[in-house]
């Protein structure tokens, strides 16, 4: 099936995002139930380990936006792919707002546990430096008129920007730091608990849900507003060429 | 047989042009140096007159100075180019666009960046920095500010079609300049304190920027195409 044609994009989104929806709201629930009514209060972080359930899913997520930017910005470039452009400055207000909840979460978790809001440690800094980028980004897509031009200069400052996800990935393990190192994503197998690590995935899956139903509405919203622009633009140019004989009277 | 048919000659009348437009009236290369010195004045008011920490977050000082004061002075790496219109004839000459922004690049850094480093030995002895101290500055800032440049490049060139995209631009570039801070302090601290060590991240430096080299060239390169058509 052709979706690069927006049109078809169009009928093909709006069919699945019902769906999209429910499950979202089906693996939410599931979610959070698990998270308070199964997983156990940790040993030592008492029930505060309930915020992990929504830090770590917005940290990947955050990180995963980036990565389909980056994919986006690559379509732009090189394939001149129509989509792949409403894509990526559709994903950067949600890449922000996630990173932002990893970040306010992070810092809501580390006051009772490392005794503080903030400290400069190389994961957290990398995560910050993300969300300057994804505002950076924005900004320069709100800056430019051109949505198609506006588009090629975020796609090279996208791809460019990309050095920063293996930075943030492997901060904990290449710089000793107060965040902890990785434990559900390694080569050996994840070492949590199965009754945390289980009610993490859920919301993982709710997380990533819930990012591609607002990530396909936003891209909806951006076909539309480009169509409306495009309207907008022929309407005035009919005006300006029907003013014109009786300016020249 | 003037210098721009020789082969290779273009290069160096490249490099030439750039570096007498930036140096010249109009140029406002050496302002630089000026808002340079006018950051450091102004950080003695803001944390005391206190030698022992001056002497202390010094090196840091000057590296933040040097970062703004390029920033400053990224945006007229094209945009006067453009205004002129002679960065249509560049694009249009065929010549790899990716050596024309390296050159541009290297003019740029010897006529903004190179007088900031010049001016950093003087500026340390306001900071209260030791005669080691200041040599790892200047050392660590002549090796770090062409990656700041390079990187900047990049921003001058996917911003250079706005009408005032200073600030934009330097809200794009810091992000990416924040290695290039971390490894420059980091490597000027070390050569005072004694335990770590400065060449670890003095090479890292040196890393930086020549990755810089290779990426911001290429990206400065395709954001400037891509602003022509």
């Amino acid at each position: 099936m052709d979706l690069a044609n927006p049109t078809r994009f169009m009928s093909f989104s709006g069919r699945l995002l019902p769906w999209l929806g429910g499950a979202c709201a089906l693996a939410f629930a599931a979610g959070l139930y698990l998270t308070f009514f199964v997983a156990p209060d940790d040993y030592q972080q008492g029930a505060t380990v309930k915020i992990m359930f929504l830090h770590v899913p917005a940290a990947w997520l955050a990180m995963m936006c980036y990565s389909i930017m980056a994919i986006s910005a690559l379509g732009t470039l090189v394939w001149k792919h129509p989509l792949a452009d409403v894509s990526a400055r559709a994903a950067a207000p949600i890449g922000a707002a996630f990173t932002f909840l990893s970040l306010v979460t992070g810092s809501l978790w580390g006051k009772p546990m490392w005794g503080t809001y903030w400290v400069w440690d190389a994961r957290l800094t990398s995560v910050l430096v993300l969300f300057v980028m994804y505002l950076g980004l924005i900004a320069l897509w709100r800056t430019m008129e051109d949505p198609i031009r506006a588009g090629k200069a975020a796609a090279v400052l996208t791809l460019v920007g990309a050095v920063n996800l293996p930075i943030i990935k492997f901060s904990v393990d290449w710089w000793n730091t107060l965040h902890q190192p990785a434990s559900v994503m390694r080569l050996d197998g994840p070492t949590i608990h199965p009754t945390i690590l289980w009610p993490l995935l859920t919301m993982a899956l709710a997380f990533t849900l819930l990012f591609l139903v607002m990530h396909l509405m936003a891209m909806r919203n951006e076909i539309l507003r480009r169509r409306l622009r495009t309207l907008q633009l022929g309407a005035a140019g009919t005006r300006v060429a029907a003013a014109r004989p009786q300016a020249a009277e | 047989m003037t210098a721009a048919d020789r082969p290779r000659g273009w290069l160096a009348a490249l490099f030439s042009r750039e570096l007498r437009l930036s140096l010249r009236s109009g140029g406002g290369a050496l302002i630089g140096v000026l808002f340079f010195l006018a950051v450091v004045t102004v950080i003695p008011f803001g944390v005391g007159p206190d030698l022992n920490l001056l002497a202390r977050i010094g090196p840091a000082v000057l590296w933040i100075g040097a970062l703004l004061a390029t920033l400053l002075g990224l945006d007229r790496l094209f945009q006067a180019d453009r205004d002129d219109g002679s960065l249509d004839l560049v694009l249009i000459a065929g010549r790899p666009l990716e050596i024309v922004v390296l050159i541009k690049c290297l003019a740029h850094w010897a006529g903004t960046c190179l007088p900031l480093v010049a001016a950093a030995p003087v500026l340390a002895i306001f900071l209260n920095l030791e005669p080691l101290a200041i040599g790892a500055v200047t050392l660590t800032l002549a090796v770090g500010t062409p990656a700041l440049t390079l990187i900047g490049a990049v921003g001058a060139a996917l911003t250079v079609s706005l009408r005032r995209g200073g600030l934009l631009l330097a809200v794009l570039v810091v992000p990416f300049s924040i290695p290039v801070l971390i490894f420059g302090v980091s490597a000027s601290g070390a050569a005072v304190s004694e335990p770590a060590p400065f060449l670890a991240p003095f090479l890292y430096l040196c890393a930086i920027t020549l990755i810089a080299a290779v990426v911001g060239p290429f990206a400065a390169a395709a954001g400037l195409r891509f602003s022509a058509d």
